[in-house]
C-alpha cells in the first residue's frame, strides 16, 4: 500500500495539522506557546506522578499519551509494529536525561521552540540556532561514524511495554480525575496555579494526541531529523513538515488573537540568551545522537522500538532531576544549577559523540 | 555477485550514509541494501534518487527489505 503520508505534500499537510492543532490546543487552555510540548508535557507527568514536586507542573498530559497510543495504533493497522531493542540502551537513557535538562533550561523542547517563535516569542530564535548547532554538532560525530550499534528484534511483549506503561498512565488518569482546587487526587498531583493548572478539556487533548500520533507515525515527522538530513544531506523532505507546521501555526495564532511579538513578558519563557541558546544545544545534541527528537521517539516507541521507549523514561527522569536539582528555568530565568547542568551535559554527549564507534570485526 | 549493504538494526541517518558511502566509493553500476525499517527503505530510496541512481527493485525476505539499487543512465 502506497503511504501518502511520506510523499511531499504529506509531510507538509503533517506538519500543517499539528501546526494548527497545536495553537487550538492552546486556545482550548493549554499554557502559552505551549499548544504542544513533548519535554514540558514529560516534564508535567513526572509532576503528576510525584517524581519531582515543582507544584506548579504537575499535570498527567493526555497528549503525549495519544501520542504512543495513536503511533501504536497506525504500527499495528500498517502492519510497522517491529519490538526491537538492544542499541546501548544505557548511553540512549543518559541523552534522554540530558536531552530534557537542555531543553528545560531554554524551557522547550524543538516543538515548542517552532511554536513559541510562531507566537511571536523572538527568544525562540535564540534556541532554534542552538538546537541548530546542536544538531551540526551531532552531525560531525555520525560523519566520523558515531553510532550506538544495531538493535536486534525482540519479543513481541517487550515492544508492548511503553505503550502499556503509558495505557496504565491514561487508566489513571480517569480513575482520579482532578477536581477543582485539589492538588493530590488519588495517587496522582495536580496543580492549582502555574503551566500545570493550564490545559485543554481531556477529551480534546487526547483525541489530538491520538490523530498526531498516528499522522507522525505515517510520515516519521521529526523536528530533529528536519535540520539533520537538511545539513547532512541537503534534503529538505522533514524541514518541510517543520517549516509547514510554523507557518500554520503563526497563521493560526494571528487568527485566534495569540500572536504577540517580542522578547519580554512571554509565556513560560526567559530572556537569558545565552542559556536559551546553549540549553538547546545541549538537546539539539542528545536528539541528533539518540537519532530522533522527543516527539519521534514517542512515535518510535509506539511502533514497539524499546530503545526509544528507554530515550523517553531517561526524558522523564531527567525532569525529575531538572526539578528536584534546581536546573530547569522559570520565567524569572535559569535555575540555580541550570548553568552547571548544561556544561556538564555537554561534556557527557561530547564524550559520548566521540567514543561511541563500531565495534571491530571479532571483537 | 553485488556489493551488499547490511544497514540492518541502525536506525537513521545511518542506512542513508553508508549507502552514499558506498555509492561514492564504488565503481560498480550495482548496489544492494539491506534494511529492515519502512522508514530507513523510505529514506535510502530518497537518498539513492538524489544521488542520480534509482531504486530498481525491493524485495522483502521476512522482515529484511532488499534494495537493489542501479547507476542512472548518464
Amino acid at each position: 500500500m502506497k503511504n501518502v503520508f511520506v510523499s511531499k505534500w504529506g509531510i507538509i499537510g503533517v506538519g500543517a495539522v499539528i501546526g494548527i492543532g497545536a495553537a487550538l490546543l492552546q486556545y482550548f487552555g493549554n499554557p502559552g506557546n505551549m499548544g504542544i510540548c513533548v519535554a514540558c508535557f514529560e516534564r508535567d507527568i513526572a509532576g503528576a506522578v510525584g517524581l519531582h514536586r515543582a507544584g506548579v507542573v504537575q499535570y498527567l498530559r493526555p497528549e503525549i499519551i495519544g501520542f504512543v497510543l495513536g503511533s501504536l495504533a497506525a504500527a499495528l493497522i500498517f502492519r510497522e509494529f517491529r519490538p526491537r531493542g538492544g542499541s546501548a540502551p544505557i548511553v540512549r537513557f543518559v541523552l534522554g536525561v540530558f536531552a530534557m535538562i537542555g531543553a528545560l533550561v531554554f524551557l522547550g523542547c524543538p516543538w515548542r521552540a517552532m511554536l513559541r517563535l510562531s507566537g511571536g516569542d523572538f527568544n525562540a530564535v535564540l534556541g532554534i540556532t542552538g538546537l541548530i548547532v546542536g544538531v551540526w554538532i551531532g552531525t560531525r560525530f555520525l560523519k566520523k561514524g558515531y553510532t550506538l550499534g544495531r538493535a536486534n528484534r525482540t519479543s513481541t511483549a517487550a515492544g508492548w511495554v511503553l505503550p502499556a506503561v503509558f495505557f496504565g498512565l491514561l487508566l489513571l488518569l480517569l480513575i482520579y480525575p482532578q477536581a477543582e482546587g485539589e492538588a493530590k487526587i488519588g495517587v496522582l498531583f495536580y496543580s492549582i496555579k502555574g503551566p500545570g493548572a493550564m490545559h485543554a478539556p481531556l477529551l480534546i487533548s487526547i483525541i489530538a494526541g491520538l490523530i498526531i500520533g498516528f499522522i507522525a507515525q505515517r510520515s516519521r515527522f521529526c523536528t530533529m531529523g528536519a535540520f539533520r538530513d537538511l545539513i547532512l544531506f541537503r534534503d529538505f523532505h522533514l524541514f518541510l513538515g517543520v517549516a509547514a507546521l510554523v507557518i500554520a501555526a503563526f497563521v493560526a495564532n494571528t487568527v485566534l488573537g495569540q500572536f504577540s511579538p517580542g522578547f519580554e513578558n512571554q509565556p513560560v519563557a526567559h530572556t537569558q540568551h545565552v542559556w536559551n541558546a546553549l540549553g538547546m544545544v545541549l538537546a539539539g545534541l542528545a536528539f541528533a545522537l539518540a537519532g530522533g527528537c522527543p516527539g519521534r521517539q514517542l512515535f518510535l516507541s509506539g511502533e514497539g522500538d524499546g530503545d526509544a521507549a528507554v530515550f523517553v523514561i531517561g526524558m522523564i527522569v531527567g525532569a525529575a532531576i531538572s526539578h528536584n536539582f534546581g536546573l530547569a528555568s522559570s520565567p524569572a530565568g535559569v535555575g540555580s544549577n541550570g548553568i552547571a547542568a548544561v556544561v556538564i551535559g555537554l561534556a557527557v554527549c561530547l564524550t559520548i559523540g566521540a567514543t561511541m564507534k563500531p565495534l571491530k570485526a571479532g571483537a | 555477485m553485488s556489493e551488499v549493504i547490511d544497514a540492518r538494526g541502525l536506525s537513521c541517518p545511518q542506512p542513508v550514509l553508508m549507502t552514499l558511502e558506498g555509492i561514492k566509493k564504488t565503481d560498480a553500476d550495482e548496489m544492494v541494501v539491506l534494511v529492515d525499517a519502512e522508514a530507513s527503505r523510505e529514506n535510502v530510496s530518497r537518498a539513492v534518487r538524489g544521488q542520480g541512481w534509482q531504486v530498481c527493485s525491493i524485495t522483502s525476505e521476512g522482515e529484511t527489505s532488499r534494495l537493489k539499487i542501479q547507476r542512472g543512465p548518464k
